[in-house]
């Protein structure tokens, strides 16, 4: 397929997800967009996670405890001092915090460098350990700053939590972050700096020794994932509109992991993919879990099967789709017409063009 | 090659299936009450996870009313429940569920104050009315038109557990709570405030530790209490039982203090002897038949269940008859009408007391002491608020 | 603090940390080997924990015969786990390993929800382990003693299979160079077959043990001692069997000691131990008792 083509294709698409965007937020059920929104959310925390892993090769299980630094510092900054004194009835909330309101994106991108910040701080020692070290490192992180918010009680109102966070995310802020995130984590993969972080993932002593500065590779990986991170966790306060400490606990990270993973470390189509299935296959799977019947026979509802039939389709991706759902390739609009011709019985043997360009 | 291709297509199936199954549930208009073929009344509950305990519990009460009662304004009612599994976007995600896909005219749940806040973000900004079985914080109704709960909260409750002590001339007490757990440093709050009231200073606790979800050894934390003649640990019974164990284990021989929580068979189950002599608030007590209708409740659930039921499931119980009440006393199912009637309760007789709900959407109501002997829970007194 | 409780948190804290311990061994030699976290480990622990309930209840057993039960039935649940989610993918990336074994310990954790019901349930000690004992001013259960007794002649054991014989010895081997090890000759998936069979007795009797010290099982119940038993061996140094032990000894008495000292810092006790595991990591890097892997280029 030529180039040109290409582009008014993908130009084509954006604009027909632009118009979808925009007839779903005037239009759908709201349970509709709600998962769509958190499909968007999921989908940034995979992103990240394989750019810090997957392009990077750093072991970083730090996501559940970025996702709520940027979540608080986004709640904070969107609360109006009314909700702040409701919310901080037993013990008051710290005075500089007390009257300060920002718009949405302000907190948003806020949220997201302090987060950047607070990681790249974490960072610095951390990343002197490999591997599992690194793994039990940055969980140990994670923990400690969901017990620091569990405890400062007049920062973050401890483990009453925050309620009434204005629910100002919608599908063009959740789509949208996804998309810059995206595009950004593109074009870094595909600079020469994404070069270099491949070199590291793959052969961190090769890498030093043609002259890769690993650790800046490292902490502008940890950074820019991280910042997204937050963002998203911002994202997710403004749509539940109530956070504490408990959703940040180091099981969301595990979750992040095996969504990525089941979409192909290497592959940001992969990473969307995967977290938008993960979403809707566990609300679609819910009348599982109430009385149902086939034919004749009533199957009793068993609340739990959803997470039990994931975990059975998890471990099925692992074993049988060893790179993930796209490994390591991405979209590409051959890719596609590929797909769906292979899906199809074959025609002719002897069909010609059965290659694509 | 061929298997994973059968895996795709497979895979993708079910997926479809899956959906299909689940926009199988039609969504119906709300139409006048002639042409409704079925009300919709929606519960959310923990029913996985690490509060499952209470979810489950709370749903036995439900499903005693649903099978008694099944049909509302000559209407039939589908009570549709969806799991939250403890957790904030599930639970905010069920109740959009329960709106916008089941069309609930009314929701009951949830346990855990925190699932509540979720779930009721944003049943107020859809106007549907809540009725809360047992979530205490304070927070759930607050600032709320459309939440409302049928039993006490903490702040109540605390007082009531500070009060006893103080009548029993306890002077030095050792506070332990669960601070990664809202309900138990609320209440934990809200004791110490009240302690503060009553005797006019905080002399008298010696001691406050914190233990965090997940542990189970409180052995440091009780080395700290010094001479407390009473320990109060505002959480789950749980952490509650395995606290008292240890606590007899370290010699300690004073009073324990709890509160709603508290209340499971599995409390004295677990702690064994150590129990003997406890003392919780709780929403009623099968005892002292706060009501008439108390004693036939509690003979059908041990019919059903074959054991005693819990404050949960009494609750879970009251909530549901309560909003079948509010949709007859509003004669329409209209969520407004329901929301204004469930304000506007006044002494419904439920099984776990007489129910008036205030202006803040919670239940005025007597709060109970039980006292645990020969491993039953026995009734000790009531305190009014 | 007087003496009395000091001496009172220390034996608790060992007693703790024996549990970790117990559960540590297992995880660091399956890392040993396979260089994989198994997460499932923890889950392991619970299914040993609900396998003598069930043992005594359901099936009216006398209690060693529950214990013996359970522990048969976990490792079985070890070796199938192995077969079926592990061996596939070991000649894959690690990070396969890893999401496969965050799969299994979902599965195992929800099965467990389905099937045993969320609400917790009264393990029952034997009463034997119920009883309390003195010496001078210090009273404990019984159990503890008990459960230090039983974690050292685990370790002393394990110790003497793994240095003494040939099986023991192919481990050995194994977990420095697998590719090696299978061309000498060795059957290199029986080996792994016994490693893992011996991991989920350890992780079987760890989580009877646990249940006796606290008695309330619930099918969440292995994700704290997994986890804390994973930052145990890593703190010990991740693949060495004797550094288990020791990681998870000081993380026991560390957890215990800190709150016993500073109460008032009792919410942060967490923190305090993940701080002081990291700290210690960044000083050394692999553990206590870590070997610094060379690299090879």
């Amino acid at each position: 397929m030529k180039q040109k083509q290409k582009t008014i294709l993908t130009a084509v698409a954006l604009l027909v997800v632009v118009g979808l965007l925009f007839v779903a937020e005037r239009s759908l059920n709201p349970y509709y967009q709600r998962i769509l929104n958190l499909c968007a959310i999921y989908s940034i925390f995979a992103v990240t996670f394989n750019l810090i892993f997957g392009y990077t090769g750093q072991f970083s299980l730090g996501h559940a405890g970025f996702a709520a630094i940027g979540a608080y510092v986004a709640a904070l900054l969107t609360l109006s001092p009314a909700q702040k004194a409701v919310n901080f009835f037993l013990k008051t909330i710290i005075s500089p915090l007390a009257n300060l309101e920002v718009p949405f994106l302000f907190a948003l991108i806020i949220g997201g460098f302090i987060t950047a910040l607070l990681s790249m701080l974490i960072a610095w020692p951390a990343l002197r350990l490999r591997g599992d070290y690194l793994a039990i490192a940055t969980l140990g992180f994670s923990e400690i700053i969901r017990v620091l918010m569990v405890n400062l009680q007049s920062i973050t109102n401890g483990a009453l939590g925050l309620k009434g966070i204005p629910g100002y995310t919608n599908l063009f802020w959740s789509w949208g972050c996804l998309a810059v995130c995206i595009f950004v984590v593109k074009r870094l993969v595909d600079s020469s700096y994404g070069r270099a972080m491949a070199a590291v993932r793959d052969d961190e002593v090769a890498a030093e020794a043609l002259g890769v500065n690993l650790f800046k590779h490292k902490m502008m990986a940890f950074g820019l994932s991280s910042f997204f991170v937050g963002v998203a966790g911002g994202l997710m306060a403004n749509l539940i509109s109530t956070i504490d400490p408990k959703v940040f606990l180091f099981t969301l990270t595990y979750q992040i992991v095996g969504v990525t993973v089941m979409g192909g470390m290497g592959s940001l189509t992969g990473s969307v993919i995967s977290a938008c299935l993960y979403t809707i296959f566990l609300e679609a799977l819910r009348p599982i879990e109430s009385q149902f019947t086939i034919g004749s026979l009533t199957v009793p509802g068993i609340p739990g099967m959803r997470m039990v039939i994931f975990s059975f389709l998890l471990l099925m991706v692992v074993l049988f789709y060893r790179k993930g759902l796209m490994g390591n390739k991405e979209f590409s609009w051959d890719g596609l017409f590929r797909f769906f011709k292979r899906l199809l019985p074959k025609k002719n043997i002897n069909s010609p063009g059965g290659g694509g360009s | 090659m061929l298997f994973k291709r059968l895996l795709t297509i497979g895979f993708l199936l079910i997926l479809i299936s899956g959906a299909l199954v689940g926009c199988g549930s039609q969504d119906e208009e709300t139409e006048k009450i002639e042409e409704m073929e079925e009300v919709v009344i929606g519960v959310y509950e923990p029913m996985t996870g690490a509060q499952a305990a209470g979810g489950v519990q709370t749903m036995q009460g439900v499903d005693l009313v649903y099978a008694q009662k099944n049909e509302v304004l000559g209407v039939p009612i589908r009570m549709v429940l969806v799991d939250n599994r403890g957790d904030k976007a599930e639970s905010a995600t069920a109740m959009t569920r329960l709106i916008e896909h089941e069309k609930a005219v009314a929701v009951v749940g949830s346990y855990g104050s925190s699932n509540s806040m979720a779930g009721g973000e944003v049943s107020e900004a859809a106007g549907i009315p809540v009725m809360g079985c047992s979530p205490t914080n304070p927070l759930v109704t607050e600032g709320k038109d459309y939440y409302f709960r049928a039993c006490f909260i903490d702040p109540f409750q605390g007082r009531v557990m500070a009060k006893y002590a103080t009548e029993q001339g306890i002077e030095k007490v050792a506070i332990i709570q669960n601070i990664s757990q809202d309900y138990s440093v609320g209440l934990a709050a809200f004791f110490k405030q009240s302690w503060i009231d009553l005797t006019g200073s905080d002399a008298g606790i010696v001691s406050e530790t914190s233990y965090q979800d997940g542990d189970q050894d409180f052995t440091a934390q009780l080395s700290d209490i010094g001479d407390a003649e009473a320990i109060f640990a505002p959480g789950y019974y749980g952490d509650a039982a395995l606290l008292m164990k240890q606590a007899r284990e370290m010699g300690f021989t004073g009073q324990f203090m709890g509160t709603d929580a508290w209340e499971a068979p599995e409390l004295v189950d677990i702690a064994g002897d150590a129990a003997e002599g406890a003392v919780f608030s709780s929403h009623y007590s099968a005892e002292a038949a706060t009501t008439p209708a108390s004693a036939p409740f509690v003979e059908a659930f041990e019919a059903e269940y074959g054991e005693a039921p819990s404050a949960m499931a009494a609750l879970g119980y009251d909530a549901y008859i309560l909003v079948i009440d509010a949709i007859e006393r509003a004669g329409s199912f209209d969520p407004e009408a329901i929301r204004d009637a469930m304000a506007s309760t006044e002494n419904f007789e439920g099984v776990t007391g007489y129910i008036t709900i205030n202006e803040t959407g919670d239940a005025v109501k007597d709060a109970v002491v039980l006292q645990v002997q020969d491993g039953a829970f026995k009734y000790l007194s009531t305190v009014s608020p | 603090m007087t003496l009395d409780s000091f001496f009172q948190n220390l034996a608790n804290g060992i007693s703790l940390g024996s549990l970790y311990a117990l559960i540590a061994i297992g995880y660091t030699m399956v890392y040993g080997i396979l260089r994989l976290i198994n997460f499932a480990h923890g889950d392991l622990v619970m299914l040993g924990a609900y396998f003598a309930f069930y043992g005594v209840s359901m099936f009216f057993l006398p209690w060693w015969a529950a214990f013996i039960f359970a522990i048969g039935l976990t490792a079985g649940v070890g070796v199938i786990m192995e077969k079926v989610a592990y061996r596939p993918l070991r000649e894959y990336p690690r990070i396969n390993l890893f999401t496969a074994a965050v799969a299994v310990s979902f599965l195992l954790e929800n099965l467990a929800i389905v099937i045993f019901g969320g609400r917790p349930k009264a393990f029952n000690r034997p009463a034997f382990l119920d009883r309390m004992l003195n010496i001078g001013s210090i009273s404990f259960v019984s159990y503890t003693p008990i459960i230090i007794a039983v974690s050292l002649v685990l370790f002393v054991g394990l110790m003497l299979i793994i240095n003494k014989t040939k099986a023991g010895m192919a481990m050995r081997a194994l977990s420095k160079d697998i590719e090696t090890t299978g061309l000498m000759g060795v059957n290199t998936d029986r080996i792994i077959m016994f490693a893992f069979m011996l991991g989920s007795c350890l992780a079987a009797v760890g989580g009877i043990l646990w249940a006796i010290k606290f008695p309330q099982i619930n099918p969440l119940m292995g994700v704290m001692p997994g986890l804390k038993a994973f930052v145990a061996a890593v703190l010990g140094g991740i693949g060495n069997v004797g550094g288990a032990m020791i990681g998870g000894l000081l993380l026991g008495i560390i957890e215990i000691m800190l709150v016993a000292f500073f109460p008032s810092l009792s919410g942060y006790r967490d923190a305090f131990s993940y701080a002081i595991l990291i700290l210690l990591l960044l000083f050394r890097p692999t553990g206590i008792m870590g070997e610094v892997q060379p690299e090879k280029v």
